[in-house]
């Protein structure tokens, strides 16, 4: 019954957050954009060399992936703030847990929608040859997002109500992400050129370790963090 | 909730001057000690002796961390102010020796490496565990109200301790998988001595630092509850 409850209250938030961002669709596009643009910065400091850029692809993309997915972070607690909603939220009965598991698969749709745009223009701008083992990559992009996401969400909602969010978030959340983003980094690459040294899997391995022991670390800690 | 009243504590025990002035002799005692009793190393020379301040800065940094570890936790338990500035004057020590074991290592590893960087796992994880606590720091000066910011940084603490060993295994993994790093050499006796005498000043002066820094604090939460006090013209404090 109680657990029921919960469920029906995350499927709320996560509709309610999705259904904002579509009927608004700018938040979407610019940050879809950004990453896009990103890649192309990167392929600007690093080609015109094919190889280079080729060896770089994997790095270049999932830098991409976190430095637009930031923006998408704070903006899911801004759109709240600005119309003194969070307060309203956490009024409602119910647990506190239930807000960031809604506001966690809301940005883990939305940075999955942007992946996908991203990825597309990366195969085309780093000229990469989609290896047989593409479903193991999607496997390891969904595991490095939710380590991302996890970690974002929770930080977002301490950052976006401080003085100074736009800096404070990629200073609490860059250094933490190193583990996910060498392991998905590494995984990836090693992927795209045929995991010859077989080190894709015990990278999957340290995904999953990662966001098992940081999802349970952020639900439990985000009741002491949204409660003031 | 927080007291409402500033001397619900009383006033912080101070730290003792005595023990100041013996952190400052015995580190002075210690580094003097180290540095004339031991030979100059086989390969490295005189260099060496720069392991006298460098692994004890190091140990006593990860040392500071683990205090902010536990008084996180312990403040996120029972809600006790005196350990969220406790953490936080641990973590502003942990941080200072963290960038002194950082810039000591680098002095040393141009010489020696021929490189100021290089990316091995345990430095690449200091530098990592010092950005996490600058992190730390930053928040804590963007947040005015006591409470959050206690519960804030306590947060951010608990969860860049965590990530500290695992920050560890993934660098470590990520270097080996691509080149492997020599091993450190076993340490013989005359320098040993040097360098556990020297880890404890370190630790000595450490506490000291902590201790003062933690009056301080206790000091300025204090007028912090008595302004409030009387803006909102209460007690007579």
């Amino acid at each position: 019954m109680a657990f029921s409850d919960d469920v029906r209250r995350i499927r709320a938030i996560v509709w309610k957050d999705l259904t904002t961002e579509r009927r608004s669709k700018a938040g979407f596009n610019s940050v879809a954009s950004l990453g896009v643009t990103i890649l192309v910065l990167f392929g600007l400091a690093l080609g015109p060399d094919g190889k280079a850029l080729h060896d770089a692809a994997a790095g270049a993309l999932w830098l991409a992936i976190l430095f637009a997915g930031v923006l998408a972070f704070n903006r899911s607690y801004q759109v709240e703030l600005d119309g003194g909603a969070l307060e309203a939220l956490l009024l409602y009965p119910g647990a506190r847990w239930a807000i960031f598991a809604g506001k966690l698969i809301a940005n883990l749709i939305f940075v999955t929608l942007m992946l996908v745009i991203v990825v597309a223009v990366g195969i085309v701008l780093f000229s990469v040859d989609v290896p047989a083992t593409w479903p193991r990559i999607v496997l390891i992009m969904m595991l490095g997002v939710v380590g991302i996401v996890s970690l974002g969400t929770f930080y977002a909602a301490m950052s976006s109500r401080s003085r100074a969010r736009e800096v404070l978030l990629p200073l609490l959340l860059y250094p933490m992400l190193i583990p996910v983003l060498l392991a998905a980094m590494s995984a990836t690459k090693a992927l795209l050129f045929g995991d010859v040294m077989n080190e894709a899997g015990a990278w999957m391995q340290m995904l999953v370790i990662f966001d098992v022991i940081f999802l349970v670390a952020t639900f439990l800690a985000f009741e002491y963090v949204i409660e003031v | 909730m927080f007291p409402a009243h500033p001397n619900q504590f009383g006033p912080p025990k101070p730290a003792p001057a005595w023990l100041g002035w013996l952190a400052f002799l015995f580190f002075v005692f210690a580094q003097v000690f180290s540095v004339v009793t031991s030979p100059a190393d086989a390969m490295m020379g005189h260099l060496q002796k720069n392991m006298y301040v460098h692994v004890p800065a190091a140990w006593v940094a990860f040392g500071a961390f683990g205090v902010v570890l536990v008084a996180s936790l312990y403040f996120l338990w029972r809600d006790d102010e005196r350990a969220d500035l406790l953490a936080a004057s641990s973590a502003e020590v942990g941080s200072l020796f963290c960038g002194l074991t950082l810039v000591l290592g680098m002095l040393w590893g141009r010489p020696t490496w021929g490189v100021w960087w290089s990316w091995d796992a345990r430095l690449t994880t200091t530098l990592v565990l010092f950005l996490i606590f600058v992190g730390y720091l930053a928040l804590r000066s963007f947040v005015e109200d006591p409470h959050r910011r206690g519960q804030w940084s306590a947060a951010v603490g608990i969860l860049g301790a965590i990530n500290v060993p695992i920050v560890w295994m993934s660098v470590q993994w990520w270097r080996t998988l691509h080149q492997i790093q020599s091993n450190p050499r076993g340490l013989s006796p005359v320098y040993l001595r040097g360098l556990l005498l020297n880890v404890a000043a370190f630790t000595l002066l450490t506490i000291w630092f902590i201790w003062r820094r933690y009056e301080a604090a206790r000091y300025e939460r204090a007028a912090e509850h008595a302004a409030q006090a009387a803006a909102l013209g209460g007690y007579n404090a």
